[in-house]
């Protein structure tokens, strides 16, 4: 049985559906992610799993067990809040002491579990300082921490990075993923940044306009995007219309509005004359002076419309056949080049039949 | 700073520093200078000093705070005016703050609605509202005449409400409500409600929300309200005049007496002394509460 258990959940804000009917289970001591833009209902999503909202419908079973008539501060469950909420009265002990204290631990025990997590996030030092003496990196770790003194079954993260400048957000995923890994508590965590949730998570639901798009873990998500509309979000993606021509076992050839034919991994209950789109990362397609033309690839001559040097990568757009622009990207790996071509160059493209995937919504 | 802006500075200052010492250090010299004179033969004060022989002979005395002493009904008096006074402030705070919070928490378009209400009452005279308590708790009110309807249908004999202490009291809190409400609610409306939620996500239930969050971080609003109440509420003396009975003077009604009526200056300014003495004493016991909790605040 799955630990957390979400069943047709609907909730409704005046005429607007904030969550429309998801359905979605969590297994105990994944890191699961719900990512979408704001405005998606992840949000939404979590207050109900932390009983802040009620669902108008549908059931959310923790355990097996039905949450719906239990209040925020009964259920197993804790929240890092995006904001962190720590109290500013209290001192960091005081603090992560807050859910032992709500519980009724007895003194001893609560400066001994106290201690533990002040270690596992390594704040010892800090025990005696208040919030506002504190870095922003500092709070989100106490906020971690007392949200996980009494070992709750299930820890919901609410965009908890956000606040914190970049560098210091890939350490603290670092951070995460090893304490997620220590403590074995199942985490869900709710963000629009898709790179944090590639990073970090076990298992993504991509959410738009209440409904969760796509289920998946990480490399699927990415490789295989479901519709448009998750190609889109995640990552950079080339998009390309399209009409299936053929289809041939396993592969199938759609030919590329304004550009030609070109051979795809043949997509489930697609038939031939379906239009489509074919989605395709720019760090898989192969750009030179002159690329050989391989069964297996598709294979363009085009022009660099634009280059845009990123640094670790220069993102090339070619113009390949009429008004289609394509991305591509190089890594910068030889010392001295920061660019490979400029624009108006002359260049060649090509990908392999199973880089892109072809897509009907 | 510049020198233009030190000048400046003096420039803005000077008009309020000399109207308060004009009209508050001074007085209040005065009055700690009468404490030590006799009091004149048709009241008011004595001569300060006299010539004899062509030498000065000073008349200044401490007996006007010996008497303070010789007889324990001051120092009770002082003590009873500040039961009356906390007494006033603690029904200040359990009604205003349930009040601040709700105004803290209503939409903000109704919010200036509600705070003008909170301090409407004052666009209209004060010995008015207060003779407005006269009558609402006159023993023909229908207030009264409602409340003896209850008792004595308990089984009680019938009450009297007006020139009692319930009656001093309930004025006072009319009076003073507005001073707490606003320091709390100025407080209240800056509480992030995230930390509620966050306590309660935590394993809180609603009275330890309360007690463990909103309570200790409104307590700087509390205190200052409490001092906007609990200080003109000890010197109050017009409230006990009209609605108290006999038994419920307080000292501000002993020092009125003693200026007025008997013309007694010298004592009239030595329980003056006390009571200012006694409101900074309390003032700063407070602060350094108030300064105890900002510290953990």
């Amino acid at each position: 049985m799955a630990l957390l258990e979400i069943r047709n959940v609907v909730k409704r804000f005046g005429d607007f559906t904030a969550v429309n009917d998801v359905s979605l289970s969590v297994e105990a001591g994944e890191f699961f992610t719900l990512l979408g833009p704001s405005g998606c209902g992840k949000t939404t999503l979590l207050r109900m799993l932390a009983g802040f909202e009620q669902p108008d419908s549908g059931a959310i079973l923790l355990d097996g067990l039905d949450m719906s008539r239990v209040p925020p501060e009964k259920r197993p469950v804790h929240t890092v809040f995006q904001s962190y909420a720590l109290f500013p009265h209290m001192t960091v002990r005081e603090n992560i002491a807050f859910p032992l204290k709500m519980a009724g631990w007895d003194r001893k025990k609560i400066d001994s579990q106290v201690d533990e997590l002040l270690e596992d996030v390594r704040l010892t030092q800090f025990g005696q300082r208040y919030p506002h003496e504190m870095s922003g990196g500092q709070r989100q770790r106490v906020a971690i921490a007392r949200a996980l003194v009494d070992r709750p079954r299930l820890l919901l993260l609410d965009e908890p990075l956000s606040a914190l400048d970049a560098k210091l957000r890939e350490q603290m995923q670092i951070e995460l993923i090893n304490l997620q890994k220590e403590v074995g508590i199942t985490f869900v965590y709710v963000t629009h940044d898709q790179g944090e949730a590639l990073a970090l998570s076990h298992r993504i639901a991509v959410m738009s306009h209440g409904q969760v798009e796509q289920l998946d873990i990480p490399e699927r998500i990415y490789s295989h995007p479901k519709n448009r509309f998750v190609a889109d979000f995640i990552g950079q993606c080339n998009v390309l219309e399209g009409t299936v021509k053929a289809v041939e076992g396993a592969t199938m050839v759609v030919s590329i509005k304004g550009c030609g034919d070109v051979k795809c991994s043949t997509v489930p209950g697609v038939v031939s004359g379906q239009a489509g789109w074919l989605a395709l990362r720019p760090e898989k397609i192969k750009l030179d002076k002159e690329l050989p033309d391989l069964p297996d690839e598709a294979y363009f001559k085009g022009r660099v419309h634009d280059c845009l040097y990123m640094g670790d990568v220069t993102i090339y757009i070619v113009e390949v056949g009429e008004g289609v622009l394509v991305e591509a990207m190089l890594p910068n790996n030889i010392p001295g080049v920061a660019k490979f071509f400029d624009d108006h160059d002359l260049v060649e493209i090509a990908w392999r039949f199973d880089a892109g995937s072809f897509l009907t919504e | 700073m510049t020198l233009q802006q030190r000048i400046g500075k003096w420039v803005l200052s000077w008009p309020p520093l000399v109207y308060m010492v004009l009209f508050f250090l001074v007085p209040t010299l005065i009055m700690v200078v009468a404490a030590f004179r006799y009091p004149g033969d048709y009241g008011g004060l004595a001569p300060m000093y006299s010539v004899e022989d062509g030498k000065v002979v000073w008349d200044l005395t401490l007996e006007n705070f010996q008497r303070l002493t010789e007889d324990a009904l001051y120092f009770d008096l002082f003590i009873k005016s500040a039961g009356y006074a906390l007494a006033t402030t603690l029904a200040c705070i359990l009604m205003a703050y349930p009040l601040a919070w709700l105004i803290a928490r209503s939409p903000k378009r109704y919010r200036d609605l509600m705070l003008l209400l909170v301090i409407l009452p004052f666009w209209s005279n004060f010995l008015i509202r207060i003779y407005a308590w006269m009558i609402i708790l006159g023993p023909q009110s229908a207030f009264t005449r409602a409340v003896n309807w209850l008792v004595t249908g308990l089984g009680f004999e019938p009450i009297q409400l007006l020139f009692t202490p319930f009656a001093v009291i309930v004025g006072m809190v009319y009076v003073h409500l507005p001073f707490m409400v606003l320091p709390l609610y100025a407080n209240l409306e800056k509480h992030d409600m995230a930390l509620l939620d966050a306590a309660q996500d935590l394993g809180a239930n609603a009275w330890q929300r309360f007690w463990r969050v909103t309570w200790p971080l409104s307590l700087p609003g509390v205190f200052a309200g409490s001092a906007l109440v609990f200080i003109p509420a000890l010197g109050m003396f017009a409230i006990p005049d009209i609605l108290g009975g006999t038994d419920s003077i307080m000292i501000g009604n002993l020092i009125k007496q003693q200026i007025l009526d008997t013309r007694d200056w010298p004592f009239g300014s030595v329980l003056s002394i006390m009571l200012t003495g006694g409101v900074l004493l309390i003032a700063a016991l407070g602060a350094a509460v108030a300064r105890g909790g900002r510290k953990r605040g």
